[in-house]
């Protein structure tokens, strides 16, 4: 799953540069095309058609590919899509600050009514079907709603590095949470940290928020894996000690 | 040994399979299967390995449909049941995700979920349940603990006390102790027959060992493609297989019959 952000990220890709050409906002193509890809994506891994490796690696190059040949005949050429491919706070509009403020209202009210039922479909998915939870309905809601994710921080951090801002902040996470719902708060709290601390690194020294954020992200990855692991060791030694 | 299938057909059945028939790929793994599981019943389903138990038990759960026959649950077609708090279901597994972030207690939470009302936030009766499953399962000293760092055999009582948390009328149970210490076993065995007599639930295990429930099953059903065995473990004993003491007989029985 941790390279889900990142197929859904080329398919916006695809999006943004198809509604450059067609003239329609970039946002809106995006988000149509990934949440229709994502969707495609988790059919075909439930049907077996493909394994979920190789749905992503088609859905993954084919938006990558499909972006470029895009791009290249709209009148702006390929320079239109930068902003979208490592992000751009300075292009943000007004528009694009709603939709990111409707998409994370939508997000949150979503997760915070399907939570609980998510949680036992990723504890166990054959005994959610007994239990009669919608398993196909949420699954597939999820692969969108990660979808809507992407296109949400596509604009600031931009289509190639939003997958790590999904990633980083989760897996720092589960280092010190013991709880799901710890899991969920602590990762919320470190990637807005992340965001919040990126973005002044890259307004003191002129930096690219996208790179900055991520860069921001990991390092508190990083520091908090050397912390558990020097915590684990203190541990260890004491347990060695003779009583 | 060779006694017919007698149990299936009754009425009040929990359970039940008629001359249920399915292919995976062309090839028969269940040849008119006829089963039932009656409310109360503590029943063993046991089988080589590969002998279509799990098939069975997914097509009686409506996860699966049969080539031919039919299914019920609760005297209804497997998908027409609405209340699915009534079925606990465990299914054959070695363990729980080693990286799954969660405690014990927020696992066995989410068995209060079912359909009709999944969206919905737990109260106290449903925390009262929980506590009630994980006190049956003896780890109400543990509800806190990551389930990452559970052995095993913890791992499998925490699954069974997920099944228990809804209250469910049948608990079905697949490989539950499988490469579980015999500390384990003991207390997997105290939590099932604490639900058959208290609660009047009806439980099938599905395994190819019978440890150490042996002397507390109503039946035992053996299947081989067909159901080759249908009656009390004390039959199976007078045909000189042994269920209980010496735990190795079954399974080599069960090798040779495959």
């Amino acid at each position: 799953m941790s390279l889900l952000g990142d197929g859904i990220g080329h398919l916006a890709f695809a999006g943004v540069a198809g509604g450059l050409l067609l003239g329609v906002w970039p946002v809106w193509s995006a988000l149509a095309v990934s949440v229709l890809g994502a969707v495609a994506m988790e059919r075909l891994r439930v049907r077996g058609h493909a394994t979920g490796d190789l749905a992503l690696a088609l859905f993954l190059y084919g938006g990558i590919a499909a972006a470029v040949v895009l791009a290249s005949r709209s009148d702006g050429g390929t320079a239109q899509v930068l902003p979208y491919l490592f992000g751009s706070i300075l292009t943000v509009t007004p528009g694009d600050v709603g939709i990111v403020a409707a998409t994370g209202a939508v997000i949150v009210t979503t997760i915070t009514v399907t939570g609980r039922a998510l949680f036992a479909v990723l504890v166990d998915e054959e005994s959610a079907r007994v239990a009669g939870l919608p398993v196909d309905a949420l699954n597939t809601m999820l692969v969108a709603l990660a979808a809507v994710t992407v296109v949400a921080a596509m604009r600031v951090v931009g289509v190639l590095l939003v997958a790590a801002l999904m990633v980083l902040p989760v897996a720092t996470a589960r280092l010190v949470a013991r709880s799901f719902r710890g899991t969920l708060v602590v990762g919320a709290v470190v990637g807005v940290a992340s965001v919040v601390a990126g973005l002044a690194a890259a307004r003191a020294w002129a930096l690219t928020p996208g790179g900055s954020i991520v860069l921001s992200a990991a390092a508190v990855f990083a520091f908090t894996v050397g912390v558990t692991v020097a915590i684990g060791g203190a541990r260890r030694a004491g347990t060695a000690l003779p009583r | 040994m060779g006694l017919m299938p007698s149990s299936a057909g009754a009425p009040e059945s929990v359970l039940a399979a008629y001359g249920v028939t399915f292919s995976y790929d062309g090839v028969e793994v269940l040849h008119d299967v006829s089963f039932a599981l009656h409310p109360g019943e503590f029943v063993a389903l046991v089988g080589p390995n590969g002998s279509g138990k799990s098939t069975l038990v997914r097509i009686l759960l409506g996860l699966l449909s049969p080539d031919a026959g039919r299914a019920l649950l609760f005297g209804a077609p497997p998908h027409a049941l609405g209340e699915r708090s009534r079925i606990g279901y465990v299914p054959q597994r070695t363990s729980l995700s080693s990286d799954l972030p969660a405690t014990v207690e927020e696992v066995v939470r989410a068995g209060r979920l079912h359909r009709g009302q999944w969206w919905r936030s737990l109260g106290p009766s449903d925390t009262e349940a929980v506590d009630h499953a994980l006190g049956a399962v003896a780890l109400a000293d543990l509800r806190r603990r990551r389930v990452g760092d559970l052995s095993g055999g913890q791992q499998q009582r925490v699954l069974i006390a997920k099944a228990l948390a809804g209250n469910p009328d049948v608990l079905v149970l697949d490989e539950p102790i499988a490469g579980v210490d015999a500390e384990s076993q003991r207390l997997f065995r105290d939590s099932v027959v604490h639900l058959v007599h208290e609660h009047s639930a009806a439980v099938l295990l599905v395994s190819h060992e019978l440890g150490a429930v042996a002397d507390d099953l109503d039946r035992v059903v053996v299947l081989k493609r067909s159901i080759v065995f249908d009656g009390p473990g004390a039959d199976l004993v007078a045909a000189g297989v042994s269920l209980g003491v010496h735990r190795e007989d079954l399974p080599l029985w069960l090798e040779e019959l495959g």
